[in-house]
């Protein structure tokens, strides 16, 4: 018992940590998203040194610059003429912290011109590391959204037909297998074409996720109908329903309670299935645009075979991911067993 | 047999040809006019292959449309008057000489004596007549047709003798001679038949048994198996002989396999599947490049090719499209000082470097340094300098408000969105780029990726954009080539695409220097006259041009006598010279 409030508690945690750095990104990173250093595309992660060329030790860590190799084109060699320290707390690029404060403080750095790329740079020489950060914004904003709106079209069909069953539950429950059939990438394509080029790149792409999210209502709907079947066969449902309950009390106080288990580990389920349904988007050229940043925009640089046999760090962003899926995944679980528990 | 005859006394052979005048007419063709190739004598046998991107649609070349047909059917025949893709210049090919009437209207044609199509049947005027006859008839819809209709016209040809025939223009036109590149003869005794009976669009589909084929090319065909490859022999009977009197080509068969992608098609040649390799990307140039010594292979920049690419402006007249938004903006893209602006803003130098991997020239006008004999050398190509773009935006009207955003005359903030297609990742790349720029002048400026249809849509159709980036690039060096961007009624005007005068007075100029250009058959005064368009057009921007990729390709050092040229076919631009060590 006390084990399995643990797992529950620090998943939570992890999460929060991931959300907190992602909520924050401008605190977080060290440059904007969007900053091209076009002297340094594909630059790989810096390498931090506490030890000088000279075999000296400092205590501060530091970097070199970077400079073409002229041996081999498009590389680089670092230059120890140039070295600089890095920094916590700097003053930097001015970004607005959660959309709102105008500040300029950075949680690390180093000094100027030297440049601090924790996971390399991309074409356009832009920090990799500050752009997973804000891309994280877009694409967990797309998989709250497309999952909240999944999960409510979900609860409220589910339980409409779960609970007066008839020739509705028939209507709305087919109907939830035409949308499972529905070939929804051209239907995305097609909602896309038809839009016009004056609506901003990031609201096409917010009608997308909705889009998106819409048409993922069937499946939680299937499973609260379920659940809603069964709930209002309970005796204490019956009973009070021979007292005089009307439907929509008995639905609100005692049906749709026994569903919020379900519903909160459907979303927590749902939430990683639309952040990769937001990279499926971009790779197919549906996301938000250059030069905002997206999960979906970092990862889609790997579909060119050179990027995949030359530059290993534009791997990480990927790689990176996957502690923040498995978190989701491993809350889903305690969330579930949680559940199970309650409902005993 | 040929030493022997000499050996005959003359008498003799008088009195012959008095008693068999139709063997004496054979024996005079036997002598064959060949045409001897100036490169290295190369090792005959052997077997090169090479990718292209799809299945040939048909190999009938008066209906071939697509690039990967065209490839694979250039090697099977060959045409009159061709344009040698090094110098960039015509040269003969089946026509040994010719000669033009001093009006420019009159071609007259001297074929090569005792010339074979590959089933071995002899070539002769007749071929000529009845192909271009193929070619012009409207009812057989070739897509060449075009380039032979000169002044509303089609050009006119009668044969002379069995070796000579004569071209006829209503008007003269300068690019003449190269209108017979890419056009192959074809062997008359074949598909005469299926011409008179109607069925000439049927023939020569993929599926044909191979000696149904005939033609002039190096090449005949072998084998087809769809989806994977297209297998060509060497044809016994080919026209070209090297240095030390060898017949060519060299090697005994030319295998195409299909494959659809440009990195499908890298690997390939990485792995040693294939021996050619063209049009390769700069980064995945780069890629090979690191195990060039050690899979024993080479690659060669071979500079900038003919293809532009260029940011341009919605300037299409909107009236009842019902686009009131972009009507708005386009007060500023018809000051020429804005797109001034935008083009001392851009930073050509960054594009080379970040998008094509310093593989690229930057450009200032629609002609690239590959274009040897058309470009302007000295056009002005200015750096990058915002301080100049500031200026231009001030004379021209525009402002800064307190936050850095540039207002129009009536203080309206300068938005506007750039179209690219996603399918081409380095014009994507390109956009990005300008926006980042644009940026820095206060503008905001959106990247709109759409795939390519609908881009085009937008493009030519519905005309709902407001800048785009996009490249052309003409199969062939010659202005001529052009004319249907330049000109203001042309199908490929695309900043304006409705103008049934010319909008402004540099496109009623740029046409008159078009118009002019095509009728005047002196070199150097049609260069003085191409030269004023590419001036016009840095000055105007009606196209922003911004860089144009180097033409990068690949063989296997097994590879002899490689010499690609910019112009496709690229690496098989000699195919009937290379060999296998």
């Amino acid at each position: 018992m006390l084990n399995r409030r643990y797992k529950l508690w620090a998943t939570l945690a992890v999460l929060a940590a991931f959300h907190g750095a992602i909520l924050f990104a401008g605190f977080f990173a060290p440059y904007g998203y969007s900053t091209q250093d076009r002297a340094l595309p594909y630059a790989p992660p810096s390498q931090i040194h506490f030890v000088d060329r000279q075999g000296e030790f400092h205590l501060r860590p530091f970097v070199y610059g970077l400079k073409d190799d002229p041996e081999n084109y498009g590389s680089y060699v670092e230059d120890d003429q140039q070295a600089y320290p890095l920094r916590l707390v700097v003053s930097g690029s001015p970004y607005r912290l959660a959309g709102t404060f105008a500040l300029r403080t950075h949680l690390f750095g180093t000094d100027s011109p030297g440049r601090l790329f924790l996971l390399g740079t991309d074409g356009y020489g832009r920090d990799q590391f500050s752009r997973l950060l804000y891309g994280g914004q877009i694409s967990l904003a797309a998989g709250w959204i497309a999952a909240g709106l999944s999960i409510l079209f979900g609860g409220i069909i589910g339980s409409l037909a779960g609970f007066y069953g008839g020739w509705l539950d028939d209507v709305l429950m087919r109907g939830g297998e035409l949308f499972l059939a529905l070939p929804w990438l051209y239907l995305l394509f097609a909602v896309r074409a038809a839009l016009p080029l004056e609506v901003a790149q990031w609201q096409v792409f917010l009608l997308l996720i909705a889009v998106i999210g819409l048409i993922g209502w069937a499946r939680p709907a299937r499973l609260i109908r379920g659940i809603v079947l069964s709930a209002k066969e309970r005796n204490f449902v019956t009973a009070a329903r021979a007292l005089g309950a009307s439907d929509a009390y008995l639905l609100r106080k005692h049906i749709l309670p026994q569903t919020y288990g379900v519903m909160l580990t459907q979303m927590t389920l749902l939430v990683p299935q639309y952040i990769l349904a937001e990279v499926t988007l971009t790779f197919l050229g549906l996301g938000v645009s250059e030069p905002m940043a997206s999960w979906g925009t970092l990862l889609s640089s790997l579909q060119q075979y050179y990027v995949l046999v030359s530059y290993w760090w534009m791997f990480l962003p990927a790689l990176l991911l996957i502690p923040v899926f498995l978190s989701y995944y491993a809350a889903a679980d305690a969330l579930q067993e949680r559940v199970k528990s309650v409902a005993l | 047999m040929v030493p022997m005859r000499g050996l005959v006394p003359i008498s003799l052979l008088v009195g012959f040809a008095c008693m068999f005048p139709v063997q004496r007419a054979q024996g005079v063709q036997t002598k064959e006019e060949r045409m001897v190739t100036g490169s290295a004598v190369g090792q005959p046998g052997g077997t090169i292959t090479v990718a292209v991107r799809s299945d040939p649609k048909t190999l009938n070349p008066v209906l071939a449309v697509d690039e990967s047909t065209r490839e694979i059917i250039d090697c099977m025949n060959a045409d009159l008057i061709h344009i040698n893709r090094e110098t960039q210049k015509t040269e003969p090919a089946l026509a040994k000489s010719w000669s033009i009437s001093r009006d420019g209207k009159i071609f007259i044609l001297h074929l090569r004596r005792g010339l074979e199509f590959s089933d071995g049947q002899p070539f002769t005027a007749d071929d000529v007549v009845f192909s271009f006859q193929v070619y012009l008839d409207e009812k057989i819809h070739s897509p060449q047709r075009d380039l032979l209709v000169v002044g509303g016209k089609p050009v006119s040809v009668k044969k002379i003798d069995e070796l000579t025939v004569e071209f006829q223009l209503t008007e003269p036109y300068a690019a003449a001679e190269r209108i017979f590149d890419g056009l192959a003869i074809l062997p008359k005794h074949i598909l005469e038949t299926a011409y008179r009976n109607g069925t000439f669009s049927k023939l020569w589909g993929v599926s044909m048994p191979p000696n149904e084929f005939a033609g002039l090319g190096a090449f005949r065909l072998k084998e087809y198996v769809p989806g994977q490859r297209i297998v060509l022999e060497r044809n016994p009977h080919y026209w070209k002989a090297d240095r030390a009197g060898r017949r060519l080509p060299y090697i005994d068969q030319l295998v195409f396999l299909f494959v659809p992608s440009e990195d499908a098609q890298v690997i390939r040649f990485q792995a040693g599947d294939t021996d050619l390799l063209s049009r390769l990307s700069a980064e995945n140039f780069a890629v090979l490049q690191r195990e060039q010594t050690l899979r024993g292979y080479k690659l060669e920049d071979l500079g900038p090719g003919l293809e532009y690419n260029f940011l341009f402006f919605n300037l299409n007249n909107l009236t009842g499209k019902k686009l009131p938004e972009i009507e708005r903006k386009q007060a500023w893209f018809e000051d020429t000082g804005f797109r001034q602006a935008v083009s001392a803003a851009i930073d050509r130098d960054g594009i080379v470097r970040l998008v094509y991997n310093g593989r690229a020239t930057p450009l200032w006008s629609q002609v690239t340094p590959g274009n040897k004999l058309w470009v302007d050398s000295s056009l002005a190509a200015p750096p990058q300098s915002l301080d100049r773009a500031r200026e231009l935006l001030r004379t021209a009207h525009f402002s800064w408000n307190s936050t850095g955003d540039l207002l129009d005359a009536r203080g309206r903030a300068v938005e506007f969105s750039i179209l690219t297609s996603s399918s081409n990742a380095e014009r994507s790349r390109i956009a990005t780029l300008i926006q980042d720029d644009l940026t820095k002048l206060g503008m905001k400026v959106h990247v709109v990726s759409l795939d390519f249809s609908a881009m085009v849509d937008r493009l030519l159709n519905s005309f709902d954009y407001e800048a785009a980036v996009m490249g052309l690039a003409s199969g062939d060096a010659d202005p001529e080539s052009e004319m249907n961007v330049w000109l203001s009624s042309g199908g490929t005007h695309l900043w304006n695409l409705t103008e049934s005068k010319p909008a402004t007075p540099w496109e009623a100029e740029i046409d008159r220097l078009m118009n002019q250009q095509q009728v005047t058959l002196d070199y150097k005064r049609r260069k003085h006259l191409y030269d004023q368009v590419q001036q016009i057009v840095a000055q105007e921007l009606p196209l922003v041009c911004l860089a144009s990729p180097h033409i990068l390709v690949g063989a296997k050092n097994r590879v002899g006598n490689f010499h690609p040229a910019i112009l496709a076919p690229y690496v098989l631009a000699n195919v009937d010279e290379l060999y296998v060590h």
